[in-house]
C-alpha cells in the first residue's frame, strides 16, 4: 500500500479505537474465570469487560453489528454502569465460546431483534460489577469507606480528600489485594440514567463516514488469494467436468478446482479471479431441481391449501359458523421468494492449517459456523477460530443455517498454504442465495350482524424454515413451524406466548409444510411476518370492508383486551390524522403487528395515478418497544425496517424457471431508492417495561398497510405480490 | 500506468481493462470504495473524477489515466472531516455503513454543482445510490445540513 494514500492520522487513530481491534480478538487475554486476571497488562474484570493499565476499557461484544446498532446499545449499557463515555470504550468481537452464547438462544447468534432486550441486564451487570471492584480497590487502598467514594468519567473520586485515581491505575490494587467480583450488585435505577434512554449516535459511526470502517470484504491478509466461484445455474446442480485451460492462462490466476459449490478460480486479485471464472468451460449435472419453478410452487401450494392442514389453533367453531353463513369472504394471498440482497455481498476468508481453521467472516451466527466447519473438517469445534468484522447488512442472510458462504471458503482454502477469500458477485448473490420462502395463504371469514369479524379460517402453505434442522425441537410444534404462522395465533404456540393481539371469537388456523424443494429457505427481516403479515392484515381489511367498519376502528375494537396494542392504535389514530378525509386518488391503509412482543402499527398515505404508478407519501409508525435504550437508534431502525419491507412488497420477486433464478442484479431485482422513500414519522411510546426489540418490528406492518391503502384509493385488492406484478408501480 | 489519486501520483500495474474499483481496492488498498453490483446500479463504488461523481466499477482504469481521482479516503483534510462527512455524523446517517462512502461521494459532487439543492434535486441526484438499510430520510436531512454548513463558509 502506498503510504501517502493513507488517511489522515486522526481518522486512522479513531479506526484503531473503534473497529480495528475487532480482527484480533483472539490474541487478547480472554480468561473468564473469576481468578483469571491477566496480571501484568490488562485485567478481565468479567466476561465482557477488560481494563488495561492505560485506562482503556474494552468491551467484548457477543452480538454482531450489521447496522442493527448492537455495538451502540451494548456500549451504552456498559458505559452507564461504569460511568464512562460510551464512545471511549474499545470493542472486540467476543470469541466463539459458550460463555458468550446468547442466554436466549443458547448459541452465539444475533437474531430475532433480541440484542437490546437480552443484553440489557447482563451488560449493565458486567459494568456494575467492574465498577464495584474498582470502588472496593480504592476503598481498601485509601482506607476510606465505600460510601464516600464515587465514580466519574473513568476515575474513582474521594471528595473528602480530593483523591482521584483512574480505573487503570487501580488494577494494580485489585491484583495485589486479590479483589474479587461481587456475587450480586445493584444496578442503577432508571431515574439515575445519564446514557440509557438518551439519543446516542452510532458507536462505530466515525469509521463509516471516512471509509475506515472495516467490513469482511475489505480485509487483506499477507499472501491471501481471492476466489471467484462459478456456481451452478440450477440450485443443487453439480459439476461433471471442467476445462480451465483458458482460465489458467489468464494473468494472476493461481489455481482452478472444483468444490461442492462449483468451480473456484484462485487468483491474486478478485477482478482477475472473476474475469478468469467467466472463461471456464463446465459440464454440469442440472440435478433434481431442473424442473422446479415458482409457478409450479404457486399451483401446488394452492392445491394444498384446499386440503386440511395440521391444526395449529381452533378457537370456537370457525368451520361451523362459516358453513352456516351465506356470505363468506374468501381470498388467497400469494407471496414470492425474496432475496436479501445485502449491499456487501457474501464473503469469507478462510485459512486451514493442520487441524485448525481460522475464518474472517461477517456473520450473525458464529456458533453454527464453527459447528459446521468443525464437522466438515473433522476437527474439534474449539480449533475453529472466528474473527468477526463489521457487516454490510444482513437482514437474516448472514445467519445461514447451512453456513453456505462460510464453509465453501474453508473448502476452497483446503490444501492452500495461504488464506483464501471468496467473494460473491451480485449475480451470485441474487441467483444462488437462500430466500424468504414462497407462501400461499388461503383465508375464509365472515362478519356478524354488527359488522365485526365472527369467524376466521386460515390455511398457510410454504416451506418450513426449521423442519429437519437442529432447531426442529424448539421451533416446530406438533409438526408445524411456528414461523410459518408468525403473528396469526391468539393462543400460546411453542415458545411464542401468542401471535396476534386481535381477538376473533371463532378462529381456526392450519398449516402445511410444503415439500422441501432444493431452494433453501432463510429468515428475511421479520421472518414469517413478511408473508403472514400481508395475509392476515389484508384479509382483516377485507372483513372490515365487508362489515362496513373503518379498519383502524376495527383494530381498536379487536384489541380491547390488549392494552399495549390498543394504546399504540389510539395514538396512531391521532398522530396520523386518520379521520381527516383525503382527496380522490389518495388512500390510507393501516396494519398492526406484534413482533417479539413489541406492538407496532403504521398508517400510510398513498397517491395513485390512473396508470397504477403510486407514491407512498407518508408513513406514521407508532411503536411500543418497552424502554427505548437509544431513541435515535430506534427511529433509524423504524425508518430502515419499513424501507426494507416496502421495497419487498413493491417489487421484490425472485422468480424460478426450470430451477434457475431469472433475476441477477439490481436492474431486475429492484430495491428501494431514495426518491421512493416516504416521509416517516416515528412515535415511540414512553415505557418503563423491559426493552423488547426494534430491528424487525417496523418491517411487519408496512407491506399490508400499503396494499390496504391502494385498495382504499382504487378499490382494487392485490392478492398476488409484489405490487409491481399487479400493475401498481412505486415511483 | 500512472494515476492521480487523492492528490498523489501512483503507479499501478493492473491490466488496462481492470475497473478502477478493483485497482483502488486490491492494488492501492483504498478499500473505503465498495463493490456492490459491478454494473453501475448501486452507487457503492462512487468516486470523483475531476470533481464529478463516477461509478468506478464500470470505469476501466485506462480511462482515468492522468485524471484526478478522489475517493472517500481523500475527503478529510488536515482540518478534519469535510462538511458532508460532518453532516453525516451529526445526522447519524449510517446503519451498516457499507453504502455510505458512495452516498457521501455522490452528495459531495451534488453540492459542488448545486450548493442549495431542494428535496427533488436531492432525490434525483442520489437515486443511483442504494442503501439497503433504508437510511434515506437521514440522507436527505444530512445533505440539507451539509449545504447549510457550506453556506456558512465551512469549506468542502
Amino acid at each position: 500500500m502506498n503510504e501517502h494514500l493513507k488517511m489522515g492520522s486522526m481518522s486512522r487513530r479513531r479506526f484503531v479505537q473503534s473497529s480495528g481491534a475487532l480482527l484480533f480478538a483472539a490474541q487478547c487475554p480472554v480468561g473468564l474465570s473469576r481468578k483469571a486476571y491477566a496480571g501484568d497488562s490488562g485485567a478481565m474484570m468479567n466476561s465482557f469487560v477488560r481494563i488495561d493499565p492505560n485506562n482503556v476499557i474494552t468491551m467484548l461484544a457477543n452480538n454482531s453489528e450489521f447496522g442493527n446498532g448492537a455495538y451502540t446499545v451494548m456500549s451504552m449499557m456498559l458505559a452507564e454502569e461504569l460511568d464512562v463515555d460510551y464512545r471511549s470504550i474499545a470493542l472486540e468481537a467476543a470469541p466463539t465460546t459458550p460463555e458468550y452464547y446468547s442466554p436466549l438462544f443458547r448459541e452465539y447468534l444475533t437474531a430475532g431483534s433480541v440484542t437490546t432486550g437480552s443484553t440489557f441486564i447482563p451488560m449493565r451487570t458486567a459494568g456494575a460489577k467492574a465498577r464495584a471492584m474498582l470502588l472496593e480497590a480504592a476503598s481498601q487502598s485509601w482506607e476510606v469507606p465505600l460510601s464516600e467514594l464515587a465514580t466519574r468519567e473513568g476515575t474513582v473520586v474521594h471528595a473528602g480528600s480530593g483523591r482521584v485515581s483512574t480505573y487503570g491505575d487501580l488494577l494494580e490494587v485489585i491484583h495485589r489485594l486479590n479483589i474479587e467480583p461481587p456475587d450480586v450488585v445493584a444496578l442503577k435505577d432508571p431515574s439515575e440514567f445519564k446514557v440509557l434512554g438518551k439519543p446516542a449516535r452510532r458507536y462505530e459511526g466515525p469509521g463509516k463516514v471516512d471509509g475506515s470502517a472495516e467490513f469482511g470484504i475489505d480485509i487483506k491478509l499477507p499472501g491471501m488469494l481471492y476466489g471467484s466461484i462459478a456456481r451452478p445455474p440450477v440450485h443443487g446442480g453439480s459439476v461433471i467436468s471442467f476445462d480451465a485451460t483458458e482460465a489458467l492462462a489468464m494473468p494472476g490466476v493461481v489455481k482452478v478446482k472444483a468444490i461442492r459449490a462449483g468451480v473456484v478460480v484462485l487468483a491474486d486479485s478478485y477482478w482477475r479471479a472473476q474475469k478468469a471464472s467467466a472463461k471456464l468451460k463446465i459440464e454440469r449435472d442440472r440435478g433434481a431441481n431442473d424442473g422446479v419453478s415458482s409457478e409450479q410452487f404457486y399451483s401446488d401450494y394452492r392445491a394444498l391449501a384446499d386440503t386440511p392442514g395440521m391444526l395449529a389453533e381452533d378457537i370456537g367453531d370457525a368451520l361451523g359458523v362459516l358453513k352456516a353463513s351465506d356470505d363468506v369472504v374468501e381470498a388467497t394471498y400469494e407471496m414470492p421468494l425474496l432475496a436479501h440482497a445485502t449491499l456487501e455481498p457474501m464473503n469469507c476468508i478462510a485459512q486451514v492449517e493442520g487441524d485448525t481453521c481460522t475464518i474472517w467472516s461477517g456473520t450473525q451466527y458464529q456458533s453454527n459456523d464453527q459447528e459446521v466447519i468443525s464437522r466438515f473438517l473433522g476437527i474439534p469445534q474449539h480449533n475453529v477460530t472466528i474473527h468477526r468484522p463489521l457487516m454490510g447488512g444482513s437482514f437474516g442472510r448472514r445467519s445461514s443455517k447451512t453456513a453456505d458462504y462460510t464453509v465453501e471458503a474453508v473448502e476452497a482454502a483446503m490444501g492452500e498454504s495461504v488464506p483464501v477469500q471468496i467473494i460473491w458477485s451480485r449475480e451470485e448473490d441474487i441467483r444462488s442465495g437462500h430466500y424468504r420462502p414462497l407462501f400461499v395463504h388461503k383465508l375464509r371469514g365472515s362478519v356478524d350482524a354488527s359488522g365485526m369479524p365472527e369467524a376466521w379460517h386460515q390455511v398457510a402453505v410454504g416451506q418450513s424454515l426449521m423442519q429437519g434442522t437442529k432447531h426442529d425441537p424448539t421451533y416446530m410444534v406438533r409438526g408445524m413451524d411456528i414461523y410459518s404462522l408468525d403473528g396469526c395465533l391468539q393462543e400460546p404456540f411453542g415458545v411464542f406466548p401468542y401471535g396476534t393481539s386481535y381477538q376473533i371469537p371463532n378462529h381456526r388456523v392450519e398449516s402445511h409444510n410444503a415439500p422441501k424443494s432444493g431452494i433453501v429457505p432463510q429468515e428475511w427481516r421479520s421472518v414469517g411476518h413478511t408473508h403472514t403479515g400481508i395475509a392476515y392484515e389484508c384479509f382483516l381489511d377485507e372483513l372490515a370492508h365487508k362489515g362496513g367498519i373503518d379498519p383502524l376502528e376495527l383494530r381498536l375494537r379487536l384489541t380491547k383486551d390488549h392494552a399495549r396494542m390498543n394504546r399504540v392504535l389510539s395514538v396512531l389514530r391521532e398522530k396520523s390524522d386518520w379521520d381527516k378525509p383525503l382527496p380522490p386518488g389518495r388512500g390510507r391503509g393501516v396494519a398492526s403487528r406484534i413482533y417479539n412482543i413489541s406492538p407496532v402499527a403504521q398508517a400510510v398515505e398513498v397517491t395513485v395515478a390512473e396508470n397504477g404508478d403510486f407514491t407512498v407519501d407518508r408513513v406514521v409508525c407508532v411503536v411500543d418497544c418497552g424502554f427505548a435504550v437509544n431513541p435515535l437508534g430506534v427511529e433509524g431502525q423504524v425508518e430502515g425496517g419499513l424501507s426494507f419491507g416496502l421495497g419487498g412488497v413493491a417489487f421484490g420477486n425472485i422468480d424460478i424457471v426450470n430451477g434457475e433464478v431469472q433475476q441477477s442484479n439490481f436492474h431486475d431485482y429492484p430495491v428501494m431508492r431514495l426518491p421512493q422513500m416516504p416521509k416517516v414519522e416515528v412515535h415511540i411510546l414512553p415505557s418503563d417495561e423491559p426493552p423488547t426489540g426494534i430491528g424487525e418490528q417496523a418491517t411487519t406492518p408496512i407491506a399490508p398497510a400499503v396494499a390496504n391503502a391502494l385498495f382504499n384509493a382504487t378499490g382494487r385488492r392485490v392478492r398476488r405480490f409484489p405490487l409491481s406484478s399487479q400493475g401498481f408501480n412505486l415511483v | 500506468m500512472k494515476l492521480m489519486v487523492n492528490g498523489s501520483e501512483v503507479e499501478v500495474t493492473s491490466e488496462a481493462d481492470t475497473p478502477l474499483l478493483w485497482v483502488l481496492r486490491d492494488e492501492l488498498n483504498l478499500v473505503g470504495t465498495k463493490y456492490g453490483c459491478g454494473i453501475a446500479q448501486c452507487g457503492a463504488c462512487t468516486v470523483h473524477q475531476d470533481g464529478r461523481a463516477i461509478r468506478s466499477c464500470v470505469t476501466p482504469v485506462a480511462a482515468v489515466e492522468g485524471k484526478a481521482i478522489t475517493t472517500i479516503e481523500g475527503q478529510a483534510s488536515e482540518a478534519g472531516l469535510s462538511p458532508v462527512q460532518r453532516a453525516w455524523l451529526e445526522t447519524d446517517v449510517a446503519q451498516c455503513g457499507y453504502c455510505q462512502s458512495g452516498q457521501i461521494m455522490a452528495a459531495t459532487a451534488l453540492l459542488s454543482s448545486n450548493p442549495s439543492p431542494n428535496d427533488a434535486e436531492i432525490d434525483a441526484a442520489m437515486a443511483g445510490n442504494i442503501c439497503r438499510c433504508g437510511t434515506y430520510p437521514r440522507i436527505r436531512k444530512a445533505v440539507h445540513l451539509a449545504a447549510a454548513m457550506m453556506a456558512e463558509g465551512q469549506s468542502a
